[in-house]
């Protein structure tokens, strides 16, 4: 994409442009889905609800990628934590969820969720204040998992702890997250963690329009979130940053605050993927501490991987075709699916160190 | 007047027992009778000391007991009084109350205190101490008095103490209190200081006794958290030792470590299963294990880095997915080979059981050999690294490549023998795993993160280090444990290790010199 790493035009149509059409063309046909959601049962061109709520997921991982590849593909931070922003941005959410869900609970209480009237809550836990309101949980999606990866990227960097030092950290950070939100006297459901959503933004869920509203959401998402990463690979902060991926201490000698920069892509990079995790739990319609696994990361950033890091559009096309793969692979042989994530990860490694977007481009080097 | 007093002995000799049996066949009818009856005869064959009245008594404590008129009948048929087959057309079975039912279980307490067994008699004192009555002084008393095996008779004297301390009487009280003050035991405390709410005039005294308990609780609770710790530092030695050598050494990031742990906690398994058809050697098909699981891991590690780890020489993020790859696959071919489930491997005879230290502390013994076993197999690993011509090529080749090289060193040989060895290493840490950790498809995923936290913590490349490192953590993490619980031990302790490494980015054992800058 960026002018750094695209190969030169050939005649005839630039590439630069044809693969610009491509993108728009792709995401056109991405926002016709839900509308051939309303056509009558019997049409041939009618997409079922499956379709759309598994599309409008994997749009949210689109999300994620694209996080993921801002960081390791352009700064060269291989974060294996990042699924745990995304699901900090997914609780967050969660929460607004289960304070609109009011006396309408299987115990019927009118303030609190389910679970702390079953484990014996009083009442709200402090921390639980304001989520009743979209805007401070829209908020919160993002604040929570840009602190963090501030405090974290804060740490590590400066103590130029970096490449699997950094990696290995992070995944601990999921891991310890994992087992905090297992607790039930975390205030976050245990490991049952949120679920039985009714409504967002006045919207009943599981209506054919609410998953359209969403659905567009997250393609918005998306394609703000491309635009924004783009822009920022184009400019001089994307140029020192793949500095600071090629040749870290070069850079410092050269007088930038490789910290600083490093820190700001991290961060901007955790916010989107709490945003993403955001309006995944929406349309997916549950959160539990599952989501930090920290095999979730590190299947995130295989996605990457496959599509060609570096490259953005490369980690969308990546977690489309794994997720893809793995919807339709479990579905008829669910014990092949980890032998295939497995081989992915050493084919890709080896074979393919610049993805699918690699195979449509001449060696950079 | 010797002669006298012998006479009179031998004539207690003689009378005692036949007056117990008396007293025996004297109670039996009463059980037939009314509830208050029955609980009077309960209490009179609980003191009796007759060894017919245990079986009895269990009977009727579960409902098996029938009375025919005032004739008692065992639950196989016979005469209770004569032990004679009996008639037993209409018997009714003997009902019991609430009262009867408590009498029943402090004669029991008593009853079993001369049991043949020792472990039951072990019960039979706890279960007293519990139940604390000044009425079981005397049965006690005669206990102690048989009793010859210490553990037992130890347990007694508590339950005397115990005893005492609810006497009417405050000179027994005091005898109580001087005995529990010098136990030193959770249990003891709590029974003193319960009698201090109902004995002000013993406040003094049961004061005292507390402080002494809890001066000696103190060193015992630290002893346990030590243990604790260290064994849990033996743990994390184990599985970080071979990443010592992979990660720390080579340089290699192999996050399939963990899925190596697995194989050999399974090898551990199907020798475990082998040995089956050869009742002799079972007992020692764990030492078997310990080879077989080294040899296992090691060409399954020796395979991996030939076969892709070698191209990857550089790259190490690239590495790391790879690994993890590589991983995922193990994992799900033995999950589909040996079924998800978890499997069982044994402990020999030799290892079970545990073992007692003076002040009353409790090491479980399969604990201490996965101790003794992690510092061999670091012994092992020191050895082979400082005193075999492999190790001397392996420092050679992590040192300077090319030099060794030229020196005729055959560096791509000695890559893959340094990584099947750490390899092997995690196959030895998984024998020792599946005795105290559930053998599962998974059982690697959960040592992973905690052995890079060791090698990191320690200095990487560092064999003393990562000893040093393992321990640290396990002792730390068993210490923070108590207030704050298992998993927010974990967090804190991962939390301590970022901002440690903030002050030393390179770990406890930085190394020095030029094998730090490559």
């Amino acid at each position: 994409m960026s002018d750094v790493t695209a190969s030169p035009a050939p005649r005839g149509i630039p590439l630069r442009l044809l693969v610009r059409g491509a993108i728009i063309a792709a995401i056109a046909l991405l926002a016709l889905l839900p509308v051939l959601n309303q056509l009558p049962a019997g049409s041939a061109f009618r997409v079922s609800d499956f379709t759309v709520a598994v599309t409008g997921k994997w749009i949210c991982y689109g999300v994620l990628a694209l996080a993921i590849d801002l960081a390791w593909g352009y700064a060269g931070i291989l974060s294996l934590g990042h699924g745990a922003f995304f699901a900090l941005g997914g609780y967050a959410m969660g929460m607004h969820l289960m304070r609109l869900i009011g006396p309408r609970g299987v115990y019927g209480h009118p303030i609190l969720p389910d679970f702390m009237v079953f484990l014996g809550y009083q009442h709200l836990p402090w921390y639980w204040l304001g989520f009743d309101h979209f805007p401070f949980a829209l908020l919160m999606a993002m604040l929570v998992p840009g602190l963090l990866a501030f405090l974290v990227g804060w740490l590590s960097f400066r103590s130029r702890i970096t490449g699997v030092y950094f990696s290995i950290i992070t995944q601990a950070m999921t891991y310890a997250l994992m087992l905090a939100f297992f607790r039930n006297d975390m205030g976050f459901g245990g490991n049952n963690g949120f679920t039985d959503f009714k409504e967002l933004l006045g919207m009943p869920l599981n209506t054919q329009g609410a998953r359209a509203a969403l659905f567009y959401a997250a393609l918005a998402l998306l394609t703000g979130s491309l635009l924004l990463c783009r822009h920022i690979v184009s400019t001089k902060l994307g140029r020192v940053l793949m500095a600071v991926r090629d040749a870290e201490s070069r850079v410092r000698f050269l007088g930038y605050s490789v910290t600083a920069f490093k820190l700001f892509v991290f961060v901007l990079s955790a916010v989107l993927a709490g945003l993403a995790g955001a309006l995944y739990v929406p349309l997916v319609g549950i959160i539990n501490p599952g989501d930090f696994a920290p095999g979730n990361s590190i299947e995130a950033v295989i996605w990457v991987a496959v599509g060609g890091r570096g490259t953005l559009i490369g980690a969308i096309l990546g977690a489309f075709s794994v997720n893809a793969l793995k919807t339709w692979l479990t579905s008829f042989a669910p014990d092949l699916w980890l032998f295939v994530l497995g081989g992915l990860f050493v084919a890709v490694t080896l074979l393919l160190p610049h993805g699918l977007v690699g195979l449509f481009r001449r060696p950079l080097k | 007047m010797n002669r006298i007093l012998l006479v009179l002995m031998f004539l207690l000799a003689v009378v005692l027992p036949a007056a117990a049996q008396d007293s025996y066949l004297d109670a039996l009818p009463g059980l037939a009778g009314g509830f208050g009856s029955q609980a009077e005869a309960v209490e009179r064959l609980g003191a009796s000391g007759d060894p017919r009245a245990l079986p009895l008594l269990r009977a009727l404590s579960e409902g098996q007991l029938r009375k025919r008129g005032t004739t008692i009948l065992l639950p196989n048929g016979s005469d209770a009084a004569t032990g004679q087959p009996a008639d037993a057309t209409d018997a009714e079975t003997v009902r019991i109350n609430n009262r009867v039912r408590s009498a029943l279980r402090g004669a029991l307490g008593r009853l079993q205190l001369v049991s043949i067994s020792s472990d039951e008699r072990f019960a039979a004192a706890n279960s007293v101490f519990r139940s604390r009555s000044a009425e079981n002084i005397p049965a006690l008393e005669a206990a102690i008095s048989r009793e010859s095996v210490p553990r037992v008779r130890e347990r007694q004297e508590l339950a005397l103490a115990a005893s005492r301390l609810v006497a009417p009487e405050d000179a027994v009280k005091r005898q109580g209190i001087a005995i529990l003050g010098g136990a030193t035991s959770e249990d003891s405390r709590a029974l003193l200081l319960e009698a201090r709410a109902t004995n002000p005039s013993l406040a003094g005294e049961i004061d005292a006794a507390v402080a002494s308990i809890d001066s000696r609780l103190i060193y015992k609770r630290a002893a346990e958290t030590l243990f604790q710790g260290l064994s849990l530092g033996s743990v994390l030695l184990l599985a970080a030792l071979g990443l010592a050598i992979t990660f720390g050494v080579m340089g290699v990031i192999n996050m399939a470590h963990g899925e190596f742990v697995m194989l050999g906690a399974y090898t551990t398994f199907v020798v475990q299963e082998a040995c089956r058809g050869i009742p002799w050697l079972l007992p020692w098909s764990l030492p078997l294990s310990v080879p077989a699981a080294f040899l296992v891991a090691g060409l399954a590690g020796a395979a991996l880095e030939r076969g892709l780890i070698r191209h990857l020489y550089g790259r190490p993020l690239e590495t790391l997915l790879m690994t993890f790859g590589v991983g995922m696959i193990l994992q799900q071919a033995v999950r589909l080979a040996f079924g998800a489930q978890n499997r069982e491997v044994l402990s020999p005879a030799w290892m079970q059981g545990t073992l007692s230290l003076p002040g009353g502390i409790l090491i479980t013994q399969n604990r201490l050999w996965v101790i003794v076993f992690s510092l061999l197999v670091l012994g092992l690993a020191l050895a082979a690294i400082r005193l075999t011509r492999f190790g001397l090529e392996m420092r050679a080749v992590v040192q300077n490549r090319r030099t060794a090289a030229t020196m005729g060193i055959r560096t791509g040989r000695v890559d893959a023998l340094t990584f099947a060895f750490g390899s092997g290493m995690a196959g030895m840490a998984g024998v020792a795993l599946s005795q105290i950790d559930n053998v599962s498809p998974n059982l690697g995923t959960g040592y992973i993160i905690d052995s890079f936290m060791v090698v990191v913590f320690g200095g990487v490349g560092s064999l003393m280090g990562t000893l040093v490192g393992a321990m640290g953590l396990g002792v730390l993490n068993k210490v923070i444990e108590p207030w704050a619980g298992a998993v927010l031990a974990k967090v804190a302790v991962l939390v301590i290790i970022m901002l440690f490494i903030q002050r030393r980015p390179r770990g406890l054992f930085a190394l020095k010199g030029r094998a730090a800058e490559a």
